[in-house]
């Protein structure tokens, strides 16, 4: 039991961005409404976000700036002093990518409730299938 | 490997890219301007595609390292057989769609070419990203690339055509990010993008679970993608109410370069010795291809709109490409591998024709075929050959990719399979036979004395269909046939070097 609960503690990290993921996999899934289907599936991706900025982290390190870096060879540089950059940097991209999606999404939202007049799923639905 | 063609592989990306930078500031001036641009720049992708494909079938894999950095740290494109012979499909298709696009955007889409030939544009350098870079991170977000540009292109239909785009936008996205996270699992392992590299570091760590873990999450997420049943539901509502031109150019195109991702990942990413021996996630996903056939086939036998039916027909050649992947021997890949190039050929035809009908009877339901072999006799021509493609009649290119995954599949004695295969020819028989049903009706009530007049007036409605359409419709059907006739060549020359080692 002690076990599992330091397996718990030394990866919360992991555990945060799975109950984050299926948060928001269960707004996409089962809510009604289309905004918050929207609001779930970027809840997902920030999920996914968080994972990758969670696994750049060590323990007791620094953030990735060299301090005399020009005079380099002085110092030999330890890669364990500081955090890997690199999942944040990529990061980065998946931010805009992220962000590009919920314009699109949002846009659709916005001329779906000009087309349908609603923003409920089963009143699309039940609309839809009257024609 | 010399400087002069390394250039020439960026250009494929690079030329749709910066047209669909172009082309939206130039619709606001001269909206003509704006298709003439949009082939230029696909021509450009087409002939570097061309080039780079002829490099490498003569000196090997070449690579392009974008901004000079080497792998595995910089982003590399790495092109081999598959990925050149994936690339000449996809700006081949591309080219002929957008050849056809031009009636389409006129009549439906009025004032938004700016902005759909962006996004057609984008699409195609989404498409062509995925198939060329060597980097797994990489190619997430050029899949994004594709999926938004085809999100907003699909909502540009008919009505109906928002509420599916929506519901795509929120399958696919989930689909990309689990994709995204099996790419994050790998790196937490490895420490590293590059495909080529992963390569060397996984064998290593095949006993880990997160690679399992990462693996999982990637097939899933590509499966999303590419339609694989029972993943499959955003698509026959998407590509049915997209707009003609888009429908052509999606439905091929996506869902096949997908594939192209799963036999990347499957076959160098990860290494067959992982894959089909120690997990077996090839034969799992073999049973999800027959699945797959034999759900397309039943579905499409009962719809009643043309384009609907296409689509489940494609979650069907889904199935046969992924049952030919996953029975894993030579023969069956060969016919997969081979099967891409024939599918997207043949489902751009029907698209095609489908545009057409729906340009001239405003509708695309089976019962607007009312017909069609009297008022539009050459778009029942072209509608003939591709339906005989899909079918796989000995002169079309279907019937030899066909019959390369059935032997694979006897040789496998993945019986399963090969009933499906048997089983979905029969159902495509009877769902063509259906159309030509409708196509060759001649008489009714009251068409006597209009049949008359179409006699000459057939001459007229002919030219109506304008030259724009039916010049990529006459392409394609050349090609099916070509790639028929031709098919020991294409196999012998291109498919057979593309066939994984260790198979």
């Amino acid at each position: 039991m002690g076990d599992l609960a330091k397996e718990f503690v030394t990866t919360y990290n992991y555990w945060v961005y799975i109950i984050l993921m299926m948060i928001g996999l269960y707004a996409v899934m089962v809510k009604n409404n289309l905004v918050k289907k929207i609001i779930g599936m970027n809840i997902v991706q920030t999920a996914i976000i968080l994972f990758f900025i969670s696994i750049g982290a060590k323990r007791g390190a620094t953030i990735p700036i060299i301090a005399h870096g020009h005079n380099g060879g002085e110092h030999a540089v330890h890669a364990a002093d500081y955090i890997n950059p690199l999942p944040h940097v990529l990061m980065l991209t998946a931010i805009v990518v992220a962000v590009a999606t919920l314009g699109v999404a949002l846009s659709l939202a916005i001329k779906i409730y000009q087309e349908y007049g609603t923003l409920e799923e089963d009143d699309i639905r039940t609309q839809t299938r009257e024609e | 490997m010399n400087p002069g063609q390394n250039d020439i592989i960026i250009l494929m990306v690079v030329a749709p890219l910066f047209a669909s930078i172009i082309v939206p500031i130039v619709g606001w001036r001269a909206k003509k301007l704006c298709y003439s641009l949009t082939i230029l720049a696909v021509l450009i992708s087409l002939f570097s595609s061309l080039i780079t494909a002829k490099t490498v079938m003569n000196h090997g894999p070449v690579q392009y390292y974008l901004g000079g950095w080497k792998p595995p740290w910089g982003i590399e494109f790495y092109i081999d057989h598959l990925n050149a012979f994936i690339a000449v499909v996809v700006t081949f298709i591309s080219f002929l769609g957008v050849i056809f696009s031009k009636t389409n955007v006129e009549n439906d889409l009025p004032n938004k070419e700016g902005a759909f030939y962006s996004l057609f544009l984008l699409l195609i350098t989404g498409l062509l990203g995925i198939v060329l870079t060597g980097d797994m991170f990489n190619l997430f977000v050029f899949l994004e690339v594709a999926s938004l540009s085809s999100y907003a292109l699909i909502a540009m239909g008919e009505k109906g055509a928002m509420y599916a785009s929506f519901r795509y936008l929120l399958i696919g996205t989930v689909g990309a990010s689990w994709y995204m996270l099996g790419v994050g699992y790998l790196y937490i392992v490895t420490g590293s993008l590059n495909m080529a590299n992963l390569s060397e570091l996984l064998p290593a760590l095949y006993q880990s679970k997160t690679i399992l873990v990462g693996f999982a999450f990637i097939l899933f997420g590509v499966g999303i993608k590419m339609a694989l049943f029972p993943l499959h539901a955003w698509l026959p509502d998407a590509y049915t109410y997209a707009p003609s031109a888009v429908s052509a150019m999606v439905a091929p195109l996506m869902t096949k370069v997908m594939i192209y991702v799963v036999i990347r990942v499957i076959f160098t990413v990860f290494q067959p010795e992982f894959t089909v021996d120690m997990i077996q996630a090839t034969s799992i996903l073999s049973w999800f291809g027959v699945l797959a056939i034999l759900f397309g086939g039943i579905m499409a036998l009962s719809q009643t709109d043309f384009k609907r039916m296409l689509c489940y027909i494609i979650v069907g050649e889904i199935g046969y490409i992924v049952g030919g992947v996953g029975i894993a021997n030579a023969t069956a890949l060969k016919g997969a591998i081979f099967h891409i190039l024939n599918d997207a050929l043949m489902m751009v035809c029907l698209f095609f024709v489908a545009g057409m009908v729906m340009y001239r009877k405003k509708g695309h339901r089976i019962s607007d075929f009312k017909g069609i072999f009297r008022e539009m006799p050459f778009a029942a021509i072209i509608f003939t050959v591709g339906a005989l493609a899909v079918i796989g009649v000995p002169p079309t290119g279907g019937f030899f990719s066909k019959w390369y995954l059935l032997l694979g599949g006897i040789e496998a004695k993945h019986w399963g399979f090969v009933v499906a295969l048997l089983i979905s020819t029969l159902i495509n028989v009877a769902l063509f036979a259906r159309v030509f049903d409708k196509g060759l009706y001649v008489h009714g009530h009251g068409s006597d004395h209009s049949s008359e007049s179409t006699d000459h007036s057939s001459g007229t409605l002919v030219q109506k269909t304008p030259l724009s359409m039916w010049i990529p419709a006459v392409i394609v059907i050349l090609a099916i046939l070509l790639a028929g006739i031709f098919n020991q060549a294409i196999l012998k020359n291109i498919v057979q070097f593309a066939v994984p080692s260790g198979l």
